[in-house]
Formats: structure tokens, C-alpha cells, sequence
């Protein structure tokens, strides 16, 4: 039984390392802005999420009700500009209890960990989920299945964006 | 394998310098739509694999590839991204179908580059973070430094290179997806305010937004699908060094063009370019890079290229026409979709749809493109409608 | 079709921070594959090569950048990006190079080197989520493996102490791969008790982050046969990418995994894969995908696989050892790297090459998968000696 793996090179730095200067380091950030067009469908979805209302396209074919909307049913490959409001409470497929901020730091003493969730709304075809936060619900009494009602920020801070919603709570 | 594969569907959108009214995937929605229609109505669902060619810093998304599928159809089918240029991403799909295993690949490329705010940061982020960026310069620095020694080296002239997009600018006037298509005199290029000497303001491609989509297949479905295959006799890509200082040939050369075109000459059986290949769309994202990559593919001799455009060589009348399109100076740069726009029109002047720019009597197009400032990539591709 | 067949690999260890550039890490797993095969760089036709989001270099083009540490310089050099599949994807690319009959040797190189991405690189995927839709909830990449995990779980009436129990497995293995930087003897109390991250996510479900690099020659048969009298034969090759609207699919299955293997298991001629399959690589970044990628692969019934992993039917005596490299969570996470290591595993194993870690019985075929994107795209390959 012969070992023949051939392994060369990788050669492990620790923190300190680097904090005692014992290595050479080359810093720069990166500034990079960009400005994406929404399009037809997403552009509707956002005016529509100001008004305070949710959105979603049907398809002609397979009668799919779907959510973000689209202008083409990804699945029969036809155009779908048939639009339908759907309805702004739904059901958690999934969530999590997240303790950590989007750069990976913990969250402090007195922050509340987030409450990411897939939710299937109703009025959209089956399974047809967005991603959102929970609140105004305590992470212990959390379990998928659970009934939600979003919760809209008032007309003035609305501003044609998911973040309009500001999280679903349980009803 | 030795079976061949041919271009069946071709099909595009956008071509505009802004294009707010569709997201990317819109747009590509479109271009599929057509692409699929032009050959003969395909459902994509029947397609094999697609393959989409784009860099995640143009759009501001990391892995890029997550965001293709649905608007090609591709739903839970055979997907990849190549991060490269889309005639590399051409060139995977070819590679697909001569396993044989695959009959029909998509292959598929954007340019949203009007919703990039920061352009020349992120060509900035395309250079060596230890070498090159510290020195803060507009990346374009490096297109003056090759110009500069192209010109030292071959004896071409500002003027010449100034020619270039004259005559291409020119020829875009008969093409209506072209958005830079204009009459101009040699003294608006050349006194145009400079950029990177001797590259001036001119010299340089402007942007454009677009989407392109092609269908390739295998010699046999391809027979069954269209009565106009367009045939890939040879591609070649390569890669010379990414370090500014160490490239293999001097930095007024395209090594990578050589390399590249050898491949795909080798592939094609073609011993002499300058006489097989009827026409030519050649990589014009800078006015020189067109004369220096004329001679690097030998379709004309070292240091010639500029004096035979004098002499109307290049131009759709001459001997060998080169970017009757309008080539990016004219049409715009598609930056990541550049290759497939070359390609594009080379298929249309092989099934004689080109319109008003149709050239007579074409058998056989070459078309090459360059992956742009800072990198030394090039993809060739040789085309024809024979047999 | 053109048969095609490993016949080098190579490696670097897998640390937290290496002190090598990405280029110098490429060639280090590259110039061990050629010397493995006493091969130079001369006798390599193309490179394709794979590294994972160029944010974490803070490099644009980053393929062309890591050209010459590749090996790519003058050559054909093509980089394949799907995310983290891009480890195993980048030998189904080599392979299409060779299998095409374009090329007769492919050096396939992915290199990884998370470790610039400051002050995590976990902060860079924020990026791969919607921008417009997504975006402004500041989703943390644990988000997606969390919500899956949990729907998993659900599901299958799994709990936290069963999806331990893979990384206890891998982890375990992975003490014996002389790359491995992170190998651990944990117990399933340790990973339960580990930090929570996202619920159902704790500190020790997941695989370290790390710099690496790993790298495969293909050669085609008549070449394979005059280099060596053991090629590894690529039976098979499989990928499948899933819709982008990733929150309208079923979480508990991978779909596309199922229809990637199954692409796989044709081309190889495998029609009942739990029986066929001598070893299994699946992609395990998190403890509970390799046990969800086990169910995709066919390689274990849905909701049967914690069962069968109590059983001993995945371990190193098994009938069908999981992971005898380590995997992720053993031997590390280089993103695009991490894939190709799986898949120098099989070469050496198929070989009897894997010293400590050699599973017994003189293995003939072993599956090697890959995973990455917004968790919807795989790539498989099916070796076989």
C-alpha cells in the first residue's frame, strides 16, 4: 500500500504572521459602482412593491403564476405579459436564525440575530417562494409551515424595493 | 472525431449604446428567441448544452454562470460559463459537439457594460495588482505602449492606423445595427484630443450594450436542420503572458494572433490566408490592433498591413475586405460578446444575408478576436458555406 | 468517442493563508501533476483551468492573470467558471478538449486563494445573490445553506446529530491526506456544541475556508497507454444547471444533480449506480450536502442515507466509502480547487495509490462531484480503472 500522492507547495501563514509584519502585504479596495437596468418585468415588480402591492406574471402554457415576475416563462419558453396582482401573505418553506452580519461579523451583544426565510406566497403557483426576513416573532416559535402577513414601511419610505416589505410576521 | 460542425441559428438584440429598457436577461431572451427561430424553430428544451462566455466584474455579479439559464431555455439542461471571450465560449460548444456525444450547444454572450459606472476601474482591476495597478494609470496606458512600439517596429504610420477607422466607420453606415457609423476625414481622427499617446480619442471603440446568440450542431443535424449550414473549418485560441514586461514577442507584437490563427488555418487546411480567405472580420477594438493583427494572422506580410489599406486592399471592393461591418469601431465594442459579433457577420456574408454590405462570390471568412486591454488572448475562427 | 484517461495529479496542502500568489500555487500543483507522469510543459497541447469568483483576488479576468502560473502561456488556455462546481467542471472542459480529438493532452489546473479577501471572504458573496431582488436584504452566504439544511432536515425528520455525523466521517479521513491542513477527530457532541452560525448551521458543519491549488493531466488513449500502464478512464461526464429563481425549487432534492449523474451514469454505462460505484466523492462544503448530494447521485434512496451512514455502509470498510480523501470538511475549501482534489482522489485510490487512506478490495470505479453557483448547477465524473 504505497502512498504516491504528490503534494508540493502551500505554505501556511498565521494571523500573526501578517500582524508582526514578518510578511510583505499589498493592500487596495475596489471601486466599483454599478447602475443595473431593471428591465420590463423587475421594473413593474419594483413599482408595484411602492404601491404596496406584490406582483407576478402568469404564463399562457402551463398557467404557472410566478413570482418575481418574468416577461418569458423560463419552462415553455414563451412570452408572458399576463400580470396578476398575488397576495402579500404566504407560507415559510424554509428560515434560519443567522448570528452573523453579510461580512461574516457576529452580531453584537444588543442586535437581534436575522431571520432569513424562503415564504411561498399566496396567489403564486405552488412552491413558488421569495426570499425575505421574519420579524416580530421570536426565533424559538419558528417552524416551517408557519402562516406570514408581510409588513410594509409607510407609503413616504417606500421606494420601488424588496426592502419595502420590511419582513413578514407571523399571522 | 473528425465529423464537422456547423453554425445553424443566429440571432441578436440590443446594439444600442444604452439599452434601459431591458435587463440583460431580456435581452438574451430575445436573441435566443431569434436564434432559435432561425433554425427552424427549436425548442431549447431539445437543445443539448448552452454555453455563456462573460467575466463577473462587467456585471457586478460574482459567478456570473448562475444567472443563464432561464432566459436560454436551459432549465435544469447541461449549462457551463467560460470565463473568456465569447469565440472561446464558440469554441467549447464546437468541442462539445465533436465528442459526440452532443448534437446541438448553444453558445451565448452579452455586453451590459452601460450599466457599469466604473469601467476603466474594474480594465484597472484587470491589471497586475503588484506591477501595474500601484501606478494608478487609465489602463489604456497599455494600448499606448503597444501602439507606440507597432509603430516603431513596422514603420506604420498615426496615419495609417487613423485609416482604419475611417474605413471602418465608413462601412458601418451600411450596417443597421451600427451605432458609429459616420463620414470622416483623415484630420477629425487625428486631431480627435488624445488618450494614451499616440492612441487618441478616435482610435479607441466606443461601447455599445447587445446581446448575440448562436446554434451550433453536428454535421448531421445540421443537414436536417437549415439548407445554409455555415461550416467551422478551423478555430484556434492562445494565451501569451499577462505580465506587461515578459511577453514572448515585443509589445508591438500579437503573438497570441499567430498562435492562433496557425490553429485554426491548420485545422482548415489553409496554407496560404491571403489567398483562401475571401474577407475578414479582425478585432479593431484599437485602430492599430487591426493592422497588427492583419499581419500577425499572415493575411498580409510584417509591416505591409498599413500600406495595402492605403493602396485599398481592405476595403469591401478590394482584394480582401476587411470589417465590412463596421467592425467595433464602427458597430461599437461588445466587449465579452466582441467575438460572436465577428462571427455574426461572417455568417451572414456566407448565406448572403448581409444586405447592402453583401460581398460577391464569398466561400470562406476568417474572423478574430482579441479579448481587449490588458490581456494577450485571441480566438480565430475560419468559416465557410462550402459543401 | 475518443477514450481519454487520467494519467497525473497534483497537488498543494490546503492551509488557511498561504503564503504563495495564486500563480505560484498554480504551478506548484501544476509542475507535481507533470512530474508525476515525467511530463514537461511542452507535451501539454492546452490548459484548462478553473479559480472561482475574482472578487476574492480583487482581480478582474482573473483567468488570464493566473495564465502563467497555469502553464497556459502560448498554449490554448481556457478558463470554465460555474462556481464552486468548477473543481470537477474544469475536468469535464479538459475533457470535452481532448474527447473532441482537437487535442491530445489537457493539463486541467484549478487554484484558489481565498485568503486576500479582506477581512473575510465570506463577505463576497453577497455578490452572487439578485442583485435588485436580493441584494438589499444583505443575505449572508450561510442564508442559502441554512434554509436548505433546515428544509432538508425537515423533510426527513433529520436532526442536527445526524448531519454531524458526516463531518465526523469526513473529517476523520481526512487526518490521513498529507495535504490536509484542518483534519480533526470530532465527535458529534463537538459539531452540536459548535458556534451557531445560521441556524441549523454551527461553526464545525462547515468546511474551512483556504488557499490551494490542484491539478489533473488527460491524455487520450494512445498517448494514456504509452505513458503509463495505469490510466484512470474518464467513463463518464455529467453537468445540469437548475433555474436561477432558486427559492421556487424544492430544497430537500437536488434535481439537478440527479439529472447531472444520470448524463454521467449513460456516457459510462452504469445502470445501478449503489451497486456499481466503489467509492463516492461527493461535494461537501457542508456536512449535511454530502449526505443531500448522496440522494441526487443515486447513490443512496432519499431519506435513507443517515441510516445507511450509521450502518457503517459508507465508511471506510463499507461497501461504498464516502469521502476517503476527506473532503471539504477534511482536507479544506479551496473553492475551485477543492472539486479537483476530489478527483486526483480518484486517481490515486483507483490506482492503489492513496497510501493510509487506500479503501481495500481493489476499487474499480469512483464518482467524483462537484457543486456551486446559487446552489443549483453539478458537475460529475464518473473514473474508472
Amino acid at each position: 500500500m504505497e502512498e504516491k500522492v504528490k503534494v508540493s507547495g502551500g505554505t501556511g501563514l498565521s494571523g500573526e504572521d501578517i500582524k508582526s509584519g514578518k510578511i510583505f502585504l499589498m493592500d487596495d479596495s475596489l471601486d466599483c459602482a454599478y447602475a443595473w437596468d431593471t428591465g420590463v418585468a423587475i421594473n413593474r415588480y419594483l413599482s408595484e412593491l411602492q404601491k404596496g402591492r406584490i406582483i407576478a406574471t402568469k404564463c399562457r402554457k402551463c398557467k404557472r403564476v410566478m413570482l418575481p415576475p418574468r416577461l418569458f416563462c423560463e419552462l415553455c419558453y414563451v412570452p408572458s405579459n399576463h400580470w396578476v396582482y398575488v397576495q402579500d401573505t404566504g407560507v415559510i418553506n424554509t428560515y434560519s436564525i443567522c448570528h452573523v452580519h453579510w461580512d461574516a461579523s457576529r452580531i453584537g451583544e444588543n442586535e437581534k440575530p436575522y431571520l432569513p426565510a424562503v415564504i411561498e406566497i399566496d396567489g403564486a403557483s405552488d412552491g413558488m417562494g421569495i426570499m425575505h426576513l421574519l420579524g416580530e416573532v421570536d426565533p424559538d416559535d419558528l417552524k416551517i409551515g408557519m402562516r406570514v402577513q408581510a409588513v410594509w414601511k409607510p407609503e413616504n419610505e417606500r421606494i420601488g424595493s424588496i426592502t419595502d416589505i420590511k419582513y413578514f410576521k407571523p399571522i | 472525431m473528425s465529423k464537422r460542425v456547423a453554425i445553424v441559428g443566429i440571432g441578436y438584440s440590443g446594439f444600442r449604446t444604452t439599452s434601459t429598457d431591458v435587463s440583460y436577461r431580456e435581452m438574451i431572451y430575445e436573441a435566443a428567441t431569434k436564434c432559435y427561430e432561425d433554425a427552424g424553430g427549436i425548442h431549447p428544451q431539445s437543445i443539448d448544452s448552452f454555453v455563456a462566455s462573460s467575466e463577473d466584474f462587467m456585471e457586478g455579479i460574482s459567478i456570473a454562470d448562475e444567472y443563464v439559464p432561464d432566459q436560454l431555455g436551459a432549465v435544469l439542461k447541461p449549462v457551463q460559463s467560460i470565463a473568456g471571450d465569447s469565440l472561446q465560449g464558440l469554441a467549447s460548444a464546437m468541442m462539445q459537439i465533436k465528442t459526440g456525444e452532443l448534437d446541438l450547444v448553444t453558445a451565448s454572450a452579452f455586453s451590459k457594460v452601460s450599466n457599469l459606472s466604473s469601467y476603466e476601474n474594474v480594465l484597472a482591476y484587470a491589471t497586475d495588482p503588484v506591477y501595474v495597478r500601484p501606478f494608478q494609470e487609465n489602463p489604456y496606458f497599455i494600448a499606448g505602449l503597444e501602439m507606440n512600439r507597432y509603430l516603431y517596429e513596422t514603420g506604420t504610420t498615426r496615419e495609417q492606423c487613423a485609416k482604419v477607422v475611417v474605413k471602418n466607420r465608413y462601412n458601418a453606415l451600411k450596417n443597421p445595427v451600427a451605432v458609429y457609423g459616420s463620414k470622416l476625414d483623415l484630420d477629425d481622427i487625428l486631431s480627435a484630443p488624445p488618450l494614451c499617446e499616440p492612441l487618441g480619442e478616435f482610435d479607441k471603440s466606443g461601447h455599445l450594450d447587445g446581446a448575440i446568440v448562436l446554434l451550433l450542431a453536428s454535421e448531421d443535424k445540421a443537414k436536417e436542420l437549415t439548407d445554409k449550414p455555415i461550416w467551422i473549418e478551423g478555430i484556434g485560441w492562445a494565451t501569451d503572458t499577462p505580465n506587461l514586461d515578459s511577453r514572448t514577442d515585443t509589445l508591438g507584437g500579437a503573438l497570441y494572433a499567430e498562435l492562433a490563427g496557425k490553429k485554426a488555418y491548420s485545422m482548415a487546411g489553409i496554407n496560404t490566408p491571403y489567398n483562401e480567405i475571401d474577407f475578414a472580420e479582425i478585432d479593431d477594438t484599437f485602430s492599430y490592433k487591426e493592422l497588427q493583427h492583419l499581419e500577425a494572422l499572415k493575411l498580409c506580410g510584417p509591416g505591409e498591413a498599413g500600406e495595402l489599406l492605403e493602396l485599398g486592399s481592405f476595403a469591401p471592393a478590394g482584394d480582401l475586405p476587411v470589417n465590412v461591418s463596421g467592425g467595433s469601431l464602427g458597430i461599437g465594442y461588445l466587449h465579452e460578446a466582441n467575438g460572436l459579433q465577428k462571427v455574426l457577420e461572417t455568417v451572414m456574408q456566407l448565406r448572403g444575408e448581409a444586405g447592402p454590405r453583401q460581398l460577391e462570390d464569398v466561400e470562406t471568412g476568417l474572423a478574430f478576436a482579441w479579448r481587449g486591454v490588458p490581456t494577450t488572448t485571441g480566438t480565430a475562427i475560419v468559416l465557410s458555406n462550402k459543401g | 468517442m475518443r477514450k481519454v484517461a487520467m494519467v497525473g495529479a497534483g497537488m498543494t496542502k490546503f492551509v488557511r493563508r498561504a503564503l504563495e500568489t495564486p500563480k505560484e500555487l498554480s504551478y506548484e500543483a501544476a509542475k507535481t501533476t507533470l512530474d508525476s507522469c515525467g511530463l514537461s510543459l511542452d507535451d501539454v497541447d492546452c490548459v484548462a483551468h478553473g479559480t472561482a469568483p475574482d472578487a476574492f483576488d480583487g482581480i478582474h479576468q482573473n483567468g488570464e492573470y493566473m495564465t502563467c502560473g497555469s502553464g497556459g502561456w502560448n498554449k490554448p488556455s481556457m478558463r470554465v467558471f460555474v462556481g464552486g462546481a468548477t473543481g470537477v467542471h474544469a475536468i469535464v472542459h479538459g475533457w470535452h478538449h481532448v474527447a473532441s480529438g482537437m487535442f491530445d493532452t489537457c493539463l486541467v489546473v484549478c487554484e484558489e486563494k481565498m485568503s486576500s479577501a479582506m477581512p473575510h471572504a465570506q463577505g463576497f458573496f453577497l455578490t452572487i445573490f439578485d442583485s435588485i431582488t436580493e441584494r438589499a436584504l444583505q443575505p449572508n452566504l450561510l442564508w442559502i445553506f441554512a434554509l436548505e439544511m433546515n428544509r432538508y432536515m425537515e423533510r426527513y425528520g433529520y436532526t442536527k446529530e445526524d448531519m454531524a455525523l458526516a463531518a465526523v466521517n469526513n473529517k476523520r479521513n481526512g487526518l490521513k491526506h498529507p495535504a490536509s491542513q484542518f483534519a480533526d477527530e470530532v465527535s458529534v457532541e463537538d459539531v452540536i456544541n459548535s458556534e451557531m452560525l445560521a441556524y441549523p448551521v454551527s461553526r464545525l458543519d462547515v468546511s474551512p475556508v483556504s488557499d490551494g491549488a490542484a491539478a489533473v493531466l488527460l491524455a487520450a488513449e494512445p498517448v494514456a497507454r504509452r505513458l503509463t500502464d495505469k490510466p484512470v478512464w474518464l467513463e463518464g461526464v455529467g453537468w445540469n444547471l437548475d433555474t436561477a429563481y432558486w427559492a421556487t425549487r424544492d430544497l430537500s432534492y437536488p434535481r439537478y444533480l440527479d439529472k447531472a449523474a444520470r448524463m454521467a451514469y449513460e456516457m459510462a454505462g452504469i445502470r445501478e449506480p449503489d451497486k456499481q460505484i466503489d467509492i463516492a466523492e461527493p461535494y461537501d462544503p457542508f456536512d449535511y450536502k454530502a449526505l443531500h448530494h448522496m440522494e441526487g447521485l443515486q447513490l443512496s434512496p432519499r431519506g435513507k442515507t443517515v441510516e445507511l451512514l450509521r450502518d457503517g455502509h459508507f465508511g471506510m470498510d463499507g461497501n461504498m466509502p464516502m469521502c476517503p480523501s476527506g473532503g471539504l470538511l477534511g482536507v479544506g475549501n479551496p473553492i475551485a480547487a477543492a472539486g479537483t482534489m476530489k478527483v486526483c482522489e480518484l486517481y490515486w485510490q483507483l490506482r492503489g495509490e492513496a497510501g493510509e487512506r487506500q479503501v481495500p478490495g481493489n476499487p474499480r470505479l469512483g464518482l467524483a462531484q462537484a457543486w456551486g453557483d446559487l446552489m443549483q448547477v453539478s458537475s460529475v465524473v464518473v473514473a474508472g480503472i
